[in-house]
């Protein structure tokens, strides 16, 4: 990933991979390659401003009483970090966020993975077609399905039918209408919606391992589940860390599903972070951005412990990598 | 793998059976947006519409406004797709193959920020719009959606041009070709698969975002996308549900259109972006 040039641009020029200072000052470089800055131009504005600047104004807000985006800030310390601490709402938000990301990439990282060892068997038939319909759902909209799951698992959608009709259920399940189940439906359909993904994303990681390995592994006689424990598994770790580490960023962008299928309830049982933060900002009569900035700074937080377990995960999955 | 014959069988018949569970939903909104309102809940499991109601689409079409939120989507999409394209392709020539003062710093703050949720940021951008007087309007929602991040974009073209022999740029220098001449002429034509991939990737995400077109056009309903349209459309009459269901079609279709004709390049581009 990290991009060392090894095609000095001109005669002039050191390598690029000089361990020791450049002969020529900085600033006599940076003219003479006026141009390379001119290529980077929009990125560096787009990217400053769309990007870093807002992760750093964040910051900022979250220490403000702000009520509108037409108002001034007014400076009010911590003030919102305490409010947000004693906070239940906050906090039942975050939670939800957790039981998300415990609940959903597992199941969407797992049952992709058995698919794609299934998909990936030569013996299976129709392999392109099954792997093109399972991927299907992931190119809709997010917001489309949402709504359009809200008529699936309604009172007298499919779902209920089918379960009331096998004698599975008596009467239909308000799968997105009770407290108890909203999060749980949520789940299972962004589980449905992006498994596709993932699912490719396995079937590139075992393209990866050479056959060879496997007909070696035969011939000591492994069967099926050795193959898979001690072949496929060991090779397969790194990428697991990389994907999961994907899906978790993708079950951190929920909003788009759950606002349309429960808007965050009923009662708040399945509002997110996410969710929490555009109330905060968007959805009240009074928009209170410097409060749902505060919200989004310990989102962020996690964020970033997140991408640190990420770092120490692979360097302790390479580790184990002989 | 020796499969035998009945395990083979065994194994196609669970996938088929999973994967007409999986497109059920798709298949049963295709049905409904050709029934009657009263016939989509009256025998909900039955897919065949008794005599297919095409009405339901031309309202959704002209009485809705779908048209238009149509038009908004695509021009917001190309808009995006085209920004992202020109941005991380120039960017990522130079920082595949040039050295300079501040690269490190460059590639530093793009993995620091690579995994940065939308939901994060969008008080501080939608601000900057705000500010910039572009709240409300498609440039705001193009920006807002395609002038940061993608860092992966810019590291995809980067691993590409790096790839690339110094020959031809030496060549063409001698020529007296200018680097604004070889990156047209030369490099961004050679980087074509890698355009492939990102217009792919960015089509999908631009297509099919929520969260910020739904704030920056709060006060403009005229300039609502599709996602956002059908969302409001359910909010305002949520008796309609043929209607609803043909306007969810309508909105589906072309992603779903382009993603069929572009099978093969979707699940290579996504396959290449995890190898990386």
């Amino acid at each position: 990933m990290t991009a060392t040039t090894t095609a000095p641009p001109r005669p002039r020029k050191p390598p690029a991979r000089s361990s020791g200072p450049p002969k020529r000052p900085v600033w006599k470089r940076m003219r003479d390659d006026w141009w390379i800055y001119l290529f980077l131009l929009p990125t560096v504005v787009g990217y400053g401003l769309y990007t870093v600047y807002p992760l750093v104004a964040s910051w900022w807000y979250a220490f403000l009483d702000w009520p509108g985006f037409s108002d001034r800030g007014t400076f009010i310390g911590l003030a919102n970090f305490e409010l947000l601490w004693a906070d239940d709402l906050f906090w039942n938000s975050f939670v939800n966020s957790m039981v998300f990301l415990a609940l959903a990439v597992p199941l969407r990282v797992g049952l992709a993975l058995l698919l794609a060892i299934v998909l990936n068997r030569r013996s299976t038939p129709f392999r392109g077609l099954f792997r093109t319909l399972l991927f299907l759902p992931v190119v809709t909209t997010g917001a489309i399905v949402g709504i359009v799951f809200t008529l699936i698992l309604d009172a007298g959608g499919p779902v209920n039918l089918a379960l009331v009709k096998s004698s599975l259920v008596d009467s239909p399940v308000d799968f997105l209408g009770s407290s108890g189940l909203s999060l749980y439906s949520v789940i299972g359909v962004w589980v449905w919606k992006w498994l596709g993904i993932t699912l490719i994303y396995w079937l590139a990681a075992l393209q990866t391992i050479p056959n060879e390995l496997y007909e070696a592994a035969r011939m000591d006689g492994a069967g099926n589940w050795k193959e898979f424990r001690y072949v496929t598994l060991p090779l397969l770790l790194p990428f697991l860390v990389v994907i999961t580490l994907i899906d978790m960023v993708g079950a951190l962008n929920v909003f788009d599903l759950v606002v349309t299928l429960t808007g965050g309830g009923p009662a708040f049982s399945s509002e997110v972070v996410e969710v929490y933060i555009y109330r905060t900002a968007f959805g009240a009569t009074v928009p209170q951005l410097g409060y749902a900035s505060a919200a989004a700074v310990l989102f962020g937080l996690l964020t970033m412990v997140l991408a640190v377990g990420q770092a120490v995960g692979i360097r302790a999955a390479r580790k184990a990598m002989p | 793998m020796t499969a035998t014959r009945s395990s083979r069988w065994l194994i196609g018949t669970g996938l088929a059976l999973l994967c007409a569970v999986w497109i059920y939903p798709f298949l049963w909104l295709v049905s409904g947006s050709l029934k009657t309102n009263p016939e989509i809940f009256g025998k909900g499991l039955d897919l065949l519409p008794e005599a297919p109601v095409w009405e339901n689409y031309s309202r959704a079409w002209s009485e809705v406004g779908f048209s238009s939120y149509m038009l908004n989507t695509v021009l917001i999409t190309f808009g995006t797709v085209a920004l992202v394209i020109l941005r991380s392709a120039l960017a990522g020539y130079v920082l595949g193959r040039y050295d300079f003062v501040g690269k490190k710093v460059l590639i530093g703050i793009f993995l620091v920020t690579f995994f940065l949720p939308e939901g994060y940021t969008i008080i501080p951008v939608t601000q900057l719009t705000d500010m910039f007087g572009l709240l409300n309007s498609h440039l705001g929602v193009i920006l807002g959606l395609g002038a940061g991040g993608h860092a992966a974009a810019t590291l995809l073209y980067a691993g590409f041009f790096r790839t690339i022999p110094k020959d031809l740029e030496e060549s063409a220098r001698m020529d007296g070709a200018g680097p604004l001449t070889i990156f047209f002429r030369i490099m961004l034509p050679l980087a074509k698969p890698i355009t492939v991939s990102v217009f792919i990737l960015q089509f999908l995400a631009a297509w099919n975002a929520y969260l910020l077109p739904l704030v920056f056009t709060l006060s403009h309903p005229d300039l609502r996308t599709l996602a956002v349209g059908m969302s409001a459309f359910v909010g305002e009459n949520d008796t309609d549900w043929a209607g609803m269901a043909a306007a969810a079609v309508l909105s589906l279709a072309p992603v779903v259109a382009v993603f069929v004709v572009l099978q093969r390049q979707f699940v290579e581009s996504l396959a290449g972006a995890v190898k990386q």
